[in-house]
This record gives structure tokens, C-alpha cells and sequence, in this order.
């Protein structure tokens, strides 16, 4: 018998105009956490893909423990006892947990579902796991993290031997990543094998055994975490330094640009505000974060300040203009940039090419169009500047159509455009979420020089290392209220992550976490 | 370059004929299974009738007129991502303003189709209002005011006696009267085509591709068309980019609205048809429906989509007497359906080139560094 459960040789898979992969060699080995290394578009997603059997490869073989196998199809996967998470969840929203767990594998007498045994064996694994999740819960009310346990728990149900899971930490809370690592060493510990895909080098440093690194659809190579760094894995994956720590000029704040008095936003899902009554200011030259844990009212105050839905109390100043109810245009022209949490469903329209895009804040301007009419010329030649200047990579440039363009060069797109808007004032929300390195450093550079050259930045990150990086002051929401302000250079991870859990200052013991 | 474009072009072209082909295969088929010794004379009808002389080319374009119109509004509509369902009762409300005009009130054609544009607008506008304000689905509310504008326009017919044929001097109670009788001078004008084309040709067919020639202006190449897009293909981002989206779902569904009322007008004031007092909504603004899909919604292929369903309807009618009316209408409609393949065919072709191409793949990727 092999060494290895899971062998890729040589696989190539091409799509027109790209060669996806290149004479790629991966090798899993029983019992082990084994990462997949790469920046948006080196290739990842396409290997699993094949070894998924959602794509056949144009050349090179499979083996499973020695022999080889031929992957036509998610069930000849399945049948192998292959599993996958993918990144965006494939979970049936209306259903409950355990419908969705035996969806597909379901058990049935006589055309009736029988659900006992199911049950019996899905509560057996979350208890044997430490996995806890409610069968009986609907996937619309149950939060992300819990949404990924239902997934993996998919996996466990079909035992799975080998465990696909393609950037598994992308949507999780710190403690939540700090759990996953914990469930997937268990199953490391089994002898399952586990194949996590990812770009966020603290966990491969944290979780994996060995790292399997691709660049540009090529391998770059396999290594042992125990004898490599976060620098070595990063010039293998980029192809050269990264820089972690984000250059900054001297701190000159200048006058107020955006104040925020008393804003309260009332919630969607329950009867108390998501927000309630925040004020504070951001000055020209200054980055303000707002930190704090998925789902404190972050995203509906942003909604709120940028004019996507109505605040119930409070006020919003904008370059000494009230715009508390002004339009979302309106806010826009005063000088607002913002660049949104979600790019699929605000940031970009997938169906548009990338020059329709780029001028989607702007298209209605004089230099775009002319009495109604759409001046193609100038939008497209301001588009191509734009491509050039930020270096937003495509397939057909300005016509690429935005759906077929990788995740940070649609992100890097949306920067372009709202960094090129000539504003005062710049909301980030998330803008390096589920990106790479590369395109991570690409951004907090320019967010940096916005700042730089006097102009109003607030950023919304869930990521401390970004949130300690980037601002000039940081504030704390939790539950909808600034429960702290602080300025990074005398604060810790440790203090910010109590007080986004919400145990402030005077907390006892520090639950922060060391590794961030 | 220019390689891939005449390839792509020749695919999507083989697609559609494919798909036509099957259809009418299965056409035959059904012709066989009805009423086998008529089979092959009955699909040479359908597939001949059309070109057989020039008058029948010109019902081919007088059916195609309306149908183009309301292919249009339902594919206008489907691009700013709302289902207008109610072609049917804005084409309804299009004939009537467009035949009370006529008759009632003694207008010149041009004012009457004005008119008949303005009731389909209205009725097309109704859905948006609702959808706009009240979130409530435009398919609900088009399909109630299918009905509210057919039994509407009803009642009305039979409280304008000057309306019906029977004030001119006809017997039937039923219908409206011929506009020969009532106003000549409302019937469109025929610029002498007539003499070619026979009876039926008029300038509707012209109005309608002028509509299509606009509506693809206006979708392709104006700021308005571009938020209309954004719109029907992601409300949220529209919304983030400050479109004003209930703005332009209640204008889309009134353009909408306009084209099938243009749609009415041009039907009815073409002098040959009479409007008819029945208890069933018109079908004309259904069929518009596999129209705008068998174009994918785009205007200009609107018009070859149209003048297809048109020239297969046309060539149905001369089925008649050997087959009932019901079974060529599952005909057509067997054979509109699988022409609406022609994608997944296309798609099929373009696997199949792709694989060749594979097998011979160094040669063509130079070709592809090149361009």
C-alpha cells in the first residue's frame, strides 16, 4: 500500500486562453492537514475541481491508495469517499440541518424518508466531534459558522475519508477559525486526510502539516510547515516580498470631514436598533476602524451612513452639509466613496463588463455621456486608464465581462473606481475579504495613501491584523454601540478582542487571542 | 480576431437552423400521427405558404407586426429584469383607445396609434406603480388587469354603440366596426404596397421595426437603457450606484406597456381585422412572450423572431380544413419550442468544435496568441 491516500501526477487542465494547470503534483498523505497554497487564480479551485471530478483534467492520473482512478463526476468523488466544502455553501436555505445533511444520501422506505436513523448518527457526530449544531434548525436562521459545520457534518455523514475544504476560515469569527482548527486536527488524528484551501498563511503556519504552493497554474512546490516561515510561504506563493507591515506617512489630521451624532438604525430581523446612537468623527488625513465581531451592527450602519437604508434617530455631517436624508446619489456627489462589504451584490454588476463597471458611480457625468446617450469612447479610454493605473487584471480589458474576472482583481476594480471618485471621504467595509496577500498589501496601500494625501478614511474590518495596521484610531462596536476608542499604538489584540466580545475594560481573564 | 467572431456567428447561426429543423421534424411527426395521408402535403404548406405568392408574404408581415410589438415590450421588460405578463391586456387597451379614436371620435390613423400607445402605457404603468411602491410582484398584478382591461374594454364596446359594426350598416353585433365603413381616413397607409403584396400589407410592419431599432438604441446606448441593465441584472448594485429603481421599474413597464399598445393599434387599424367582444384574453401579447425568448430579449433579432412565429402561424392556417384548428396550434407550438433550443444547441456545437480543436490544439493556440 502507498504512502499517500490521495495522489495527483502531473494534472493539466487548460481553458481557452489559460493554462489553469500546469504539470501539477499533489500528494495527500493519510492523517494529515495538507494546505493548498496560492494567490485568486493560481489555480486552486480548478485542481479540486478536478479532483472533485467537476472538471477532467486534460492530462495526468489520480491514484487512490496506489491505484488509479478515474473522477468523472462528484459521485464517482463521493464513491471514493472524497467530501468537499465549498466556499460559497451549497446548502438548501429553506431546509433544516439534518434535511440538508441527508440531502443526496437520504434513506427512504417505501418513497417515505426515514429520518430516525439519520438523526441518531448526525447527533453522534456532532457530540463525537464537539461539533454541536441543532438538526431541527433552519439553515436561513442559523449564523455562517454554523452553516460550515452543517457542511463538514455532510461529509462525516458520507464518511468521507478525504476532506476538501476550500477557504474554510474566509467567513468565520477568530473563535470560530480557532474551533475549525481544533475539529480539523481531530480528523487528522483519525487518519482522515484533509485538504484546505487558503491564502491565509497564520493558519497554515497554525493548522497543516505540509504546504503544496501553486503560482500562476504552476507548482512552486511541497514543504513541511514544521521547516518553513510565513516569509517563505509568501515569496512562494507571490514570487516575492511582502511587506506585512503597511508603510504610513506621519499622522496631520485636518479639519472634520464626516460626523456622525446619534445615529440609530433600526434592525430587520428583531425589534431592538442594530445600532444605536453612535457618534464620532473622522478628520481629513486620519483612518478611523471600526472593529468588532461579525453581526454588531456594522453592516446596517454602514447601510445607514451610506444611504442605502433610513437611520430612525441621530445625524450625519458631511463637509459641515447635513445628508442625514439625502439620497444615495446625493451622498455620493457631497464627496462619499464606499467601497462595499459585499462586491457581488452591491459592489459590481457581475453582467456588465469591466469599462460599465468602472463607471457605474459616474456614468451619468459630462464626460460620460452625452444628452442621454452613453459616449462609449470616453468610457472607454477612462477605463483603460483606470485598468492601467491600478493594474486591475483581465481577460479582454475593458470588455471583460466583471462575472469572469478573479475575486481581488473584481475587488481591486471597485477600488479603483471609488478611489478615482475624487472624494473626501472613503468607507471601506472589508475591503481585503477573501483575498490574497498580493492583492490584500495592493490595498491597504492605496487605502493608506488615500489617507495620506488628506483625505477622510473609515474602514470596517473583522480582521485585527488589518484593523491594527492600517488606523490611526480604532473604535469597538458591539451589539450596535461604540463600546471603546483606541489608539493602536497602546492598545493590544488582547484588549480589543474583550472588548469586542463585549466584557470592556475591566474584563478578568484576557480571551483575546495570542496568535493574531 | 475576426476568425473567432465569423465562427462564433456561424455557430449560433447552425444552432438556431438546427433547432429549427428538429422542430419541424417533430412538427411532421405530429402531422403523421393526426392525419397521416395529409402529412406531407401539410408540411409543405407550413413550410412554403409564406413564399408561395407575395400576398401571403405580406400577411406574413402584417401577423409579424403585432408579434414584433409584443416580443418587444416583453423583452424590454425581461432586460430590466421584470416578467411583463400583461402584454396581453395592454395590447387589449391598445386596440381600444386606438379603435375609439378611429370610430368614436373620427381621428386620423397617426393620432389614433398615439393614443393606442398611451393605453397600453397606462396599463403597462399600473403593475410598475404597484411593484415600484408596494413591492408587489408585477406578474400578480399584470395578469388581474389582463382581465380587468379585457372585461373593461367589453363593457365599454357594448355601451358605444357607435363602436360596433351594426351602427355602419353591418349585421354583427359582435364586433367592432370595419374601419372602411366608419373612417378610412384611420385605416395606416398601405404607400401603395398593396398592389405587390396584397390586401393585408400596411406600414404597421414598418412601425414595428422602427420600434425595434429604438428600443435597441435606447437599451444599448443610453444612460437610461444602461440603468435600466443595472437594474434587471442587480437591483442591489443599482441601488449602491443611487439608480432610482422604482423610478425605472415604473418607466420600463410603461415602455413596455406602450409597445404592445403600438402593438393594438397597428393590428386593428390595418383596415382587415375587427375587433372581436369575447370572454378570452387575446393571445397576441402571449405569443409575444416565446418571441422575446427565442430573440434572448434582444431587439433586433426581435424582428427575425417575430417574422418566424409569424410565417409559421400563417402557414398553420392552410392546414386547415384537413387538420382542427387545436392540433395546429400544438404544431406551431411544438415547433416554436424546440426552435427555442437553439442555445443548447449552440452550446453543444461550440463542445464539439471545442474538442476538435483540442486535438489539434498547438495549431490553434498560436491562432489565439495572435489576436
Amino acid at each position: 500500500m502507498s504512502e499517500y491516500v490521495i495522489e495527483m501526477l502531473n494534472i493539466s487542465k487548460e481553458f481557452p486562453g489559460v493554462k489553469a494547470n500546469d504539470d501539477i503534483t499533489l500528494q495527500l498523505k493519510k492523517g494529515e492537514i495538507h494546505a493548498l497554497l496560492g494567490e485568486n487564480g493560481a489555480g486552486k479551485s480548478t485542481l479540486m475541481s478536478v479532483l472533485f471530478g467537476l472538471y477532467q483534467p486534460d492530462a495526468g492520473i489520480i491514484k487512490k491508495n496506489g491505484e488509479v482512478v478515474r473522477i468523472d463526476s462528484p459521485n464517482d468523488a463521493t464513491a471514493l469517499k472524497i467530501g468537499m466544502v465549498h466556499q460559497h455553501f451549497m446548502l438548501v436555505e429553506v431546509f433544516t440541518v439534518l434535511d440538508n445533511i441527508i440531502l443526496g444520501a437520504e434513506q427512504s422506505h417505501m418513497g417515505f424518508l426515514k429520518k430516525d436513523a439519520a438523526r441518531k448518527k448526525v447527533l453522534d457526530l456532532s457530540e463525537k466531534y464537539g461539533m454541536r449544531v441543532d438538526p431541527d434548525a433552519l439553515i436561513e436562521d442559523i449564523s455562517v459558522g454554523m452553516q460550515q459545520r452543517v457542511e463538514i457534518l455532510k461529509m462525516l455523514y458520507r464518511d468521507n475519508e478525504i476532506l476538501i475544504l476550500d477557504e474554510p476560515t474566509a467567513v468565520l469569527t477568530p473563535q470560530e477559525i480557532d474551533e475549525l482548527i481544533a475539529i480539523m486536527r481531530s480528523f487528522a488524528a483519525e487518519g482522515k486526510s484533509i485538504l484546505f484551501i487558503t491564502h491565509k498563511l497564520n493558519e497554515i503556519m497554525l493548522a497543516a502539516d505540509r504546504c503544496t504552493v501553486l503560482r500562476k497554474g504552476k507548482l512552486i512546490g511541497t514543504v513541511d510547515i514544521a521547516n518553513t516561515s510565513k516569509e517563505e510561504l509568501s515569496r512562494m506563493m507571490v514570487g516575492r516580498d511582502i511587506s506585512f507591515r503597511v508603510e504610513k506617512g506621519p499622522f496631520k489630521p485636518g479639519n472634520v470631514v464626516l460626523e456622525v451624532d446619534g445615529l440609530s438604525v433600526p434592525s430587520r430581523v428583531h425589534k431592538k436598533n442594530a445600532v444605536s446612537d453612535v457618534s464620532f468623527s473622522v478628520r481629513e488625513g486620519e483612518i478611523v476602524c471600526i472593529a468588532g465581531i461579525e453581526g454588531n451592527g456594522q453592516t446596517e450602519f454602514v447601510a445607514a451612513l451610506t444611504g442605502l437604508e433610513k437611520a430612525s434617530a441621530g445625524s450625519i455631517t458631511l463637509n459641515g452639509c447635513d445628508i442625514s436624508h439625502a439620497s444615495i446619489r446625493a451622498r455620493s456627489c457631497a464627496g462619499m466613496s464606499h467601497i462595499p462589504e459585499d462586491r457581488h451584490k452591491h459592489g459590481l454588476v457581475l453582467d456588465y463588463t469591466l469599462a460599465e463597471n468602472l463607471v457605474l458611480q459616474r456614468y451619468w457625468q459630462e464626460e460620460f455621456q452625452f444628452r442621454g446617450f452613453i459616449r462609449r469612447d470616453s468610457v472607454r479610454k477612462y477605463a483603460k486608464r483606470l485598468i492601467e493605473q491600478y493594474d486591475v487584471r483581465s481577460g479582454q480589458g475593458p470588455e471583460t465581462i466583471a462575472r469572469s474576472m478573479s475575486g481581488g482583481n473584481q475587488q481591486k476594480a471597485i477600488v479603483a473606481r471609488e478611489i478615482d471618485k475624487e472624494s473626501k471621504l472613503l468607507v471601506a467595509v472589508q475591503p481585503t475579504r477573501g483575498l490574497d496577500v498580493g492583492a490584500i498589501e495592493y490595498i491597504h496601500r492605496q487605502i493608506v495613501l488615500q489617507r495620506d494625501a488628506g483625505k477622510a478614511v473609515l474602514l470596517v474590518s473583522l480582521e485585527l491584523d488589518e484593523v491594527m495596521n492600517l488606523s490611526d484610531r480604532i473604535l469597538v462596536m458591539y451589539e450596535g454601540r461604540v463600546v471603546g476608542e483606541f489608539d493602536p499604538k497602546q492598545t493590544t489584540v488582547e484588549e480589543l478582542g474583550l472588548y469586542m466580545a463585549g466584557a470592556g475594560r475591566k474584563g478578568e481573564n484576557t480571551a483575546g487571542r495570542a496568535d493574531a | 480576431m475576426k476568425d473567432f467572431f465569423r465562427r462564433r456567428g456561424t455557430i449560433s447561426l447552425l444552432g438556431s437552423l438546427l433547432s429549427i429543423l428538429a422542430g419541424l421534424l417533430l412538427g411532421f411527426v405530429l402531422l403523421l400521427v393526426f392525419n397521416p395521408s395529409h402529412a406531407l402535403s401539410g408540411l409543405s404548406n407550413m413550410l412554403f405558404t409564406g413564399l408561395r405568392d407575395m400576398s401571403k408574404l405580406g400577411k406574413v408581415l402584417y401577423t409579424a407586426a403585432p408579434l414584433l410589438m409584443t416580443g418587444l415590450s416583453v423583452g424590454f421588460a425581461f432586460k430590466t429584469g421584470l416578467f411583463n405578463i400583461g402584454a396581453s391586456g395592454q395590447y387589449t387597451m391598445g386596440s381600444f383607445f386606438a379603435l375609439v379614436a378611429g370610430i368614436q371620435f373620427q381621428l386620423p390613423w397617426y393620432v389614433a396609434v398615439l393614443l393606442g400607445m398611451v393605453g397600453g402605457a397606462v396599463w403597462g404603468a399600473i403593475p410598475g406603480i404597484f411593484k415600484a411602491f408596494f413591492n408587489v410582484n408585477e406578474v400578480i398584478t399584470a395578469i388581474m388587469f389582463n382581465w380587468i382591461g379585457l372585461f373593461a374594454v367589453n363593457l365599454s364596446l357594448n355601451n358605444m354603440p357607435m363602436m360596433i359594426a351594426s351602427y355602419w350598416g353591418a349585421v354583427t353585433k359582435e364586433r367592432t366596426a370595419k374601419l372602411a365603413d366608419a373612417n378610412p381616413a384611420a385605416i395606416l397607409p398601405k404607400l401603395g404596397l398593396t398592389e405587390s403584396l396584397g390586401n393585408y400589407m400596411n406600414i404597421g410592419f414598418f412601425v414595428a421595426i422602427l420600434s425595434a431599432v429604438v428600443i435597441w438604441i435606447i437599451l444599448s446606448k443610453t444612460t437610461f437603457g444602461y440603468e435600466l441593465k443595472a437594474c434587471g441584472y442587480n437591483r442591489s448594485a443599482s441601488l449602491y450606484a443611487g439608480i432610482n429603481d422604482k423610478r425605472n421599474i415604473i418607466l420600463s413597464m410603461t415602455i413596455a406597456g406602450a409597445l404592445s399598445g403600438i402593438g393594438g393599434a397597428i393590428y386593428y387599424l390595418s383596415g382587415t381585422a375587427q375587433f372581436t367582444i369575447v370572454k378570452s384574453l387575446l393571445t397576441m401579447g402571449f405569443n409575444g412572450i416565446p418571441v422575446a425568448l427565442l430573440a434572448s430579449s434582444n431587439p433586433v433579432a426581435t424582428i427575425f423572431s417575430a417574422l418566424f412565429v409569424s410565417y409559421i402561424q400563417v402557414g398553420g392556417d392552410m392546414l386547415q380544413p384537413e387538420f382542427a384548428k387545436e392540433i395546429i396550434d400544438i404544431i406551431i407550438a411544438a415547433i416554436i419550442y424546440l426552435s427555442a433550443f437553439a442555445l443548447l444547441v449552440q452550446g453543444v456545437i461550440a463542445k464539439v468544435l471545442m474538442n476538435r480543436r483540442k486535438n489539434c490544439a498547438p495549431a490553434a493556440r498560436e491562432e489565439d496568441d495572435r489576436c
